[in-house]
């Protein structure tokens, strides 16, 4: 008799590539993604532990097996820290294709944000992700499914962007693409999708950050949030870099582009960034105040 | 690129018109092994009918199968060959009167393990459409028949490794764990494993293969039991 549970094994070990013929050696599964499997697995040349990715049974053909290898050979060109370096490519005994890369330990931005960081940490994250996405819209790819479960925060607090499936040069035409939530309404028409597709939906993962541990979200960070996700690519930042700059500015608590601030808003932040200063002269002055009350008593 | 899902077996389908005795006996005891117990289940759970009534339908079922050319009206665009196999036994339910199906019973009936199916029928516990319950049987008996051929194709130290690490559910045993056990280097455990699970694969597409009627069907059978669909 085969129960249930050992049904889910069997069928999990079938599904098992053929690893024949290669160096590595399957440790565990670690996640299902649009077109394939990553395992974690063994370097048996190096005795290294590495990140194997092999092309889905369902979808294996040759236009998902060019796909696969567009993948690899984009993260092969984008030589960049917040991108995860690949080992090796190849073709499996059983006529799948894969390709190895680093293992990479640590949690996705979304599980990473269940755990309590500031505000301010979060967004320096942000900054990160947008230095390594404004690297590939300038090496001319466009990712097309930027995402919290496509971010990977490292153990060693790196920060890479995943899963460059559906990842095109910037001049390709593209059928619809990418997540809902986090898909620009060009995408969803199916139109083309350029850099500023991702600038939407690095928008929307700045508003997830943002409203992570607080649903109230500052002025000026709402404002680049709206300006990032606008309808209208047009009106959204022109790049990667842009937007990196003006949430760079909100954690200096120095003006946003986004946003025009009122006179007093603006008195706010200049003492929120002058703040050591603006305590001395606070100390000062009680301290003038009692002098001149203690001599005239 | 080569083929993705080779095998060399061909569907008991075919064998069974073959001009080979003994390639339609093998076919057929192909065709029972992985269909008896879907179809014995299928008559319990569907229709509620006794354990005996149950067992009488599923013998004088494949009796009946053996003696005529039953599978000759099968159109594989009409439908899957699991599916078909399901018309043709409640049809058969329809037609055999219980006194004849008695007759066939104990006259030449097949070996079938009724009480391992009654026990599995005992575990199922949740309900299903008819037609869920009916593949998800069909899976079991494949994977079930795949695994008694792997049994038999490899050696009993590859299969008990293969069945502590794969089949134990023990998610805590490590290939170092299993090499103190069998007294191995690690890297012969981790060779074991490879090669029973790429036989195991084998056999489960040899399975399927014989399984269904034409190639597109294995296909298609394939890429939903190995294939992210669940």
């Amino acid at each position: 008799m085969i129960p249930d549970p050992m049904v889910a094994r069997l069928r999990q070990v079938a599904q098992q590539p053929d690893l024949a013929g290669t160096p590595y050696t399957i440790v565990r599964e670690i996640g299902r993604g649009g077109m394939g499997v990553v395992y974690e697995a063994t370097d048996a040349r190096l005795d290294r532990p590495v990140a194997l990715k092999v092309l889905a049974f369902e979808l294996s053909s040759r236009a998902a097996a060019a796909r696969m290898r567009d993948e690899a050979r984009t993260m092969a060109r984008l030589e960049h820290p917040g991108i995860v370096p690949i080992h090796d490519f190849g073709e499996l005994a059983d006529g799948r294709v894969f390709y190895a890369m680093k293992l990479v330990r640590g949690s996705t931005l979304r599980d990473h944000t269940q755990q309590p960081h500031s505000r301010a940490d979060l967004l320096r994250l942000f900054l990160r992700i947008c230095e390594t996405v404004a690297f590939a819209h300038a090496a001319g790819v466009v990712h097309r499914d930027l995402k919290p479960e496509n971010i990977m925060v490292g153990s060693f607090g790196e920060v890479l962007v995943m899963d460059w499936g559906i990842a095109a040069s910037i001049d390709s035409p593209a059928g619809v693409a990418g997540t809902h939530g986090f898909m620009s309404p060009e995408q969803m028409r199916g139109e083309p999708a350029d850099r500023r597709a991702d600038i939407f939906a690095l928008g929307a993962i700045l508003r997830f950050i943002a409203t992570a541990g607080d649903t109230r979200v500052p002025r000026p960070l709402a404002a680049i949030i709206a300006k990032a996700m606008s309808a209208d690519a047009g009106q959204r930042y022109g790049d990667a870099a842009e937007l990196r700059a003006d949430v760079a500015r909100y954690l200096d608590a120095l003006a946003v582009s986004a946003y025009r601030e009122t006179f007093p808003e603006r008195i706010g932040r200049w003492t929120r960034r002058n703040l050591a200063l603006v305590s001395i002269v606070i100390a000062y002055l009680i301290m003038r105040l009692v002098i001149f009350f203690w001599l005239h008593r | 690129m080569p083929a993705l899902f080779p095998t060399t077996r061909r569907s008991v389908v075919q064998a069974l018109g073959s001009s080979d005795a003994g390639e339609r006996t093998r076919a057929f005891d192909t065709l029972v092994a992985i269909y008896w117990k879907p179809l014995y289940k299928h008559a319990r759970m569907t229709w509620q009918r006794s354990a005996e009534d149950a067992e009488d339908l599923t013998q004088s079922f494949f009796a009946r199968m053996y003696e005529r050319e039953s599978l000759a009206g099968f159109d594989s665009s009409k439908a899957a060959f699991r599916t078909y196999l399901r018309t043709l036994f409640e049809r058969h339910a329809a037609n055999e009167s219980k006194a004849a199906a008695r007759t066939k019973r104990g006259g030449g009936s097949i070996a079938l393990d009724f009480d391992e199916a009654e026990l599995e029928l005992a575990a199922i516990t949740d309900a299903s459409s008819p037609e869920d319950l009916f593949y998800r049987e069909w899976v079991r008996s494949v994977f079930a028949v795949a695994l008694a051929r792997l049994r038999e194709g490899v050696s009993d130290e590859q299969f008990a490794i293969f069945d502590a690490y794969d089949l134990s559910g023990d998610t805590a045993i490590s290939y170092r764990d299993l090499a103190t056990r069998f007294n191995l280097r690690e890297t012969t455990v981790t060779n074991h494993l490879s090669a029973t699970r790429r036989k195991f694969r084998e056999s489960v597409l040899d399975t399927l293969r014989e399984a269904t009627a034409t190639d597109d069907e294995f296909r298609a059978e394939a890429r939903a039991l190995l294939g992210l669909d669940e």
